[in-house]
C-alpha cells in the first residue's frame, strides 16, 4: 500500500564471519506511526536500523520501502538513492560517526547540499535547523570539541535541515544528562506532532512508553520476541524479564509525564 | 608529571598538534599567500611540481623545488620549525631503510668512496655474488641523496597543500576538477579515520591516567601501549565503518558539494604563470645540461 513506509519479510542478516545479527524478522510500519524497538545490548537494534536505511542488505528475506523493493542494485541508481535518502534520515548511535566536517555549520548544511538545493535554500534550512535546536552559537565550532549532548544536538540539527519523512533514531537519549534527555524527548514528540514517522531503537522502557504507539521487542537470540501496543507489552513483566529488559528487583519507573525531581 | 610518563606526554603533545593543525584548520585560515589562492589552481600547480619532482634526475632541480616550498611556507605564515619537523621526522624512517642498501657497491656498483671490508676473493653462493671489497660508491651515495631529497620535496609539497587548504574546499576542488569519485571518497575517509584514531587514542590515555595512582615505569608503559594498540585499531576501524555508512545515509555519493564558489583571481593567474615559467625553466635548463 502507498502509506506503508517499511515492509520487512523473513529478514535475516549475518555479519561477515558468520556472526548472527538478526533472524527471521517480520514487521511493517505505516506512515505516521511511532515505533520503538526494544532490546538489550547486542540484540540487533542498530543492525535492524541500518538494514532498513539501505546501508546493509539482508542475507535472506526482503525489505520494501515506500512500496518498492530496497536492494543494493536499486540504490546504485542515483535518482532512486537520492529520493530514498531525502525521505529517510538516520541518527547514529555514536554521534562521532555522524559528524565529519570541520565546522558545525558545514555539518548541518551537508545534507541539503548533497540534495542539490540552491545556496539560499541551503543557508535558510541550515540556519533554521540550528535555531530550532538552540545551537546557533556553536555554528563555527569544530564538532570534535563539543560535549556529548551538544554533538547529539548537532546530529539532530543536521537531520532537521534535511527534514525527512521518516526518522530512524538509534538510542537518541543514551549518555545524556536527565535535562538534555527530557529535551530530546520533547524534540522527538514535536516530530510526532508534525506527522513524521519515527522508528526508534531504545533500551529505556520509560522513554519507550512516552514515545511509542507500537513496540517491538528483540530478544537476545536476535529474533522478534513480541510486538504490539506498548501499554500492554511494557506491562508484561514475564516478557520483559525474558528479554532481560527488566531485573526482578527493579520495577518500571513512572511515565515521564509524571516525573518529579528526585535524588538517588 | 614524572619524567617516566614520557609515552603519555609525547602522545598527548602529538595528538594536540595534529588536531590543531589539521582539524582546527589553524593554518588554513591564516591570511597567507597560499591560503588566498583558488584551490583548483593550487591542486593543479602542486601536482605539476610533484610530477617535476618525481621525474627530474638532477639534484639541483630538486633542491630548487625544495627551497621553493620553504619560501612558500614562510609566505603562508606557517612556522618554519613546525613545517621542517613535520617533513623531516618521517623521512629517516621511511626512506632510510630503502635508501641505505643502495649506497653500497653490492647494489650500486661504481667509484668507491669508502672501503668497508676486503675479502680474499669474491664470494659466490649459488645465485648470490659478493665482490671482494665492500665499498660505499659515489654513484650509490648520489642515488640515495636524490631519493631522500625527492621524498622530502614531495612530502613538503603535499603537507603545504593540505595545511593551507580547508578540507571541505579541497574535496570540492578535487570534485570540480573531475577527479575520480572513488579517489575523493578514499581521501575523505582517510581524513575521518585519522580523526577517529586520535580520538580513540586520547580516550584511552585519559582512561589510563584516571586509573593510575603513583608512578609506573617505562617498561610497564610500553607493555600497556602494545596491548592497547590492537584495541585501538579495532575500535577505530569499527567507528570508521560507521562513518562511511553515515555519509551514505546522508546522501553522499562521492560528489562533494559545498557552498562557497571558487573565484580565479589575478593572483591565481600570477601563481599559475610563475609555476609554468618555473617548470619551463627546469625543463629548459635540464635539457641543456
Ligand atoms: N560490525 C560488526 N561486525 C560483527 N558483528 C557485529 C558488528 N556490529 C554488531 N555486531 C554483532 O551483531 C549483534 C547485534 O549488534 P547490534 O549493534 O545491532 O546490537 P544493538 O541492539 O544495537 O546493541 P546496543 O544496545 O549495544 O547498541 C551483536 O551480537 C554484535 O556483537
Ligand atoms: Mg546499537
Amino acid at each position: 500500500m502507498s502509506n506503508t513506509v517499511f515492509k520487512v519479510s523473513k529478514m535475516s542478516y549475518n555479519y561477515p564471519g558468520g556472526l548472527s545479527g538478526l533472524h527471521d524478522i517480520d514487521f511493517s510500519i505505516r506512515q505516521g506511526e511511532n515505533v520503538v524497538f526494544l532490546g538489550v545490548n547486542g540484540s540487533g537494534k542498530s543492525t535492524l536500523l541500518k538494514l532498513i536505511d539501505g546501508l546493509y542488505f539482508p542475507d535472506q528475506g526482503t525489505i520494501e520501502a515506500f512500496g518498492e523493493p530496497l536492494t543494493e542494485s536499486r540504490l546504485q541508481d542515483e535518482t532512486f538513492a537520492f529520493a530514498f535518502r531525502r525521505r529517510v534520515g538516520f541518527l547514529f548511535q555514536d554521534p562521532d560517526s555522524q559528524l565529519f566536517l570541520p565546522t558545525v555549520w558545514q555539518e548541518v548544511a551537508f545534507s541539503p547540499l548533497q540534495m542539490g538545493l540552491v545556496r539560499e535554500e541551503v543557508e535558510e534550512k541550515t540556519n533554521a535547523a540550528l535555531n530550532a535546536l538552540g545551537i546557533e552559537k556553536l555554528k563555527d565550532r569544530v564538532p570534535y570539541q563539543l560535549s556529548e549532548g551538544e554533538k547529539k544536538k548537532v546530529a539532530l540539527a543536521s537531520l532537521l535541515a534535511l527534514d525527512p519523512e521518516v526518522w530512524l533514531l538509534d538510542e537518541p537519549t543514551a549518555n545524556l544528562d536527565p535535562r538534555t534527555q527530557d529535551w530530546v524527548i520533547e524534540f522527538i514528540l514535536s516530530l510526532t506532532a508534525k506527522g513524521k514517522t519515527l522508528i526508534v531503537a531504545i533500551h529505556e522502557l520509560e522513554v519507550a512508553k512516552v514515545i511509542a504507539d507500537q513496540a517491538y521487542i528483540l530478544g537476545e537470540d536476535h529474533r522478534l520476541a513480541a510486538q504490539g501496543n506498548p501499554q500492554e507489552i511494557l506491562q508484561d513483566e514475564a516478557l520483559l524479564l525474558r528479554a532481560n529488559l527488566m531485573h526482578r528487583h527493579r520495577h518500571v519507573h513512572p511515565a515521564l509525564t509524571h516525573r518529579h525531581p528526585h535524588q538517588h | 608529571m614524572s619524567r617516566n610518563n614520557f609515552v603519555g606526554k609525547t602522545l598527548a603533545g602529538l595528538t594536540e598538534a595534529i588536531k590543531q593543525a589539521i582539524f582546527a584548520e589553524r593554518y588554513a585560515r591564516l591570511p597567507g599567500l597560499l591560503q588566498g589562492l583558488d584551490p583548483r589552481g593550487k591542486i593543479i600547480t602542486f601536482l605539476s611540481l610533484l610530477i617535476a619532482t618525481a621525474i627530474t634526475r638532477h639534484l639541483r632541480v630538486m633542491a630548487l623545488i625544495y627551497l621553493l616550498t620553504i619560501v612558500l611556507a614562510l609566505a603562508s605564515r606557517i612556522p618554519l620549525l613546525f613545517f621542517l619537523k613535520r617533513v623531516w621526522l618521517f623521512i629517516p624512517l621511511f626512506t632510510g631503510i630503502i635508501a641505505l642498501p643502495a649506497i653500497f657497491n653490492i647494489v650500486t656498483p661504481g667509484q668507491p668512496l669508502i672501503t668497508l671490508l676486503t675479502f680474499a676473493a669474491p664470494l659466490n653462493w649459488g645465485p648470490f655474488h659478493l665482490p671482494a671489497t665492500i665499498t660505499i660508491t659515489q654513484q650509490g651515495l648520489h642515488g640515495a641523496e636524490i631519493f631522500i631529497l625527492r621524498v622530502a620535496t614531495s612530502v613538503s609539497l603535499s603537507v603545504l597543500l593540505v595545511l593551507t587548504t580547508e578540507w571541505a574546499r579541497l574535496l570540492q576542488a578535487l570534485s570540480a576538477l573531475h577527479f575520480p569519485k572513488i579517489a575523493i571518497l578514499i581521501f575523505g575517509m582517510t581524513y575521518r579515520y585519522i580523526f577517529l584514531f586520535i580520538k580513540v587514542a586520547e580516550e584511552m590515555f585519559l582512561a589510563r591516567r584516571s586509573r593510575t595512582v603513583g608512578r609506573t615505569n617505562t617498561r610497564e608503559q610500553q607493555n600497556w601501549l602494545s596491548s592497547r594498540l590492537g584495541f585501538l585499531l579495532n575500535r577505530s576501524y569499527k567507528l570508521s565503518n560507521d562513518v562511511y555508512l553515515a555519509m551514505l545515509s546522508r546522501g553522499w555519493t562521492g560528489h562533494a558539494r559545498f557552498l562557497d564558489d571558487f573565484r580565479f583571481q589575478w593572483r591565481d593567474a600570477a601563481w599559475a604563470a610563475f609555476t609554468i615559467i618555473f617548470i619551463g625553466a627546469i625543463i629548459f635548463f635540464g635539457e641543456m645540461k
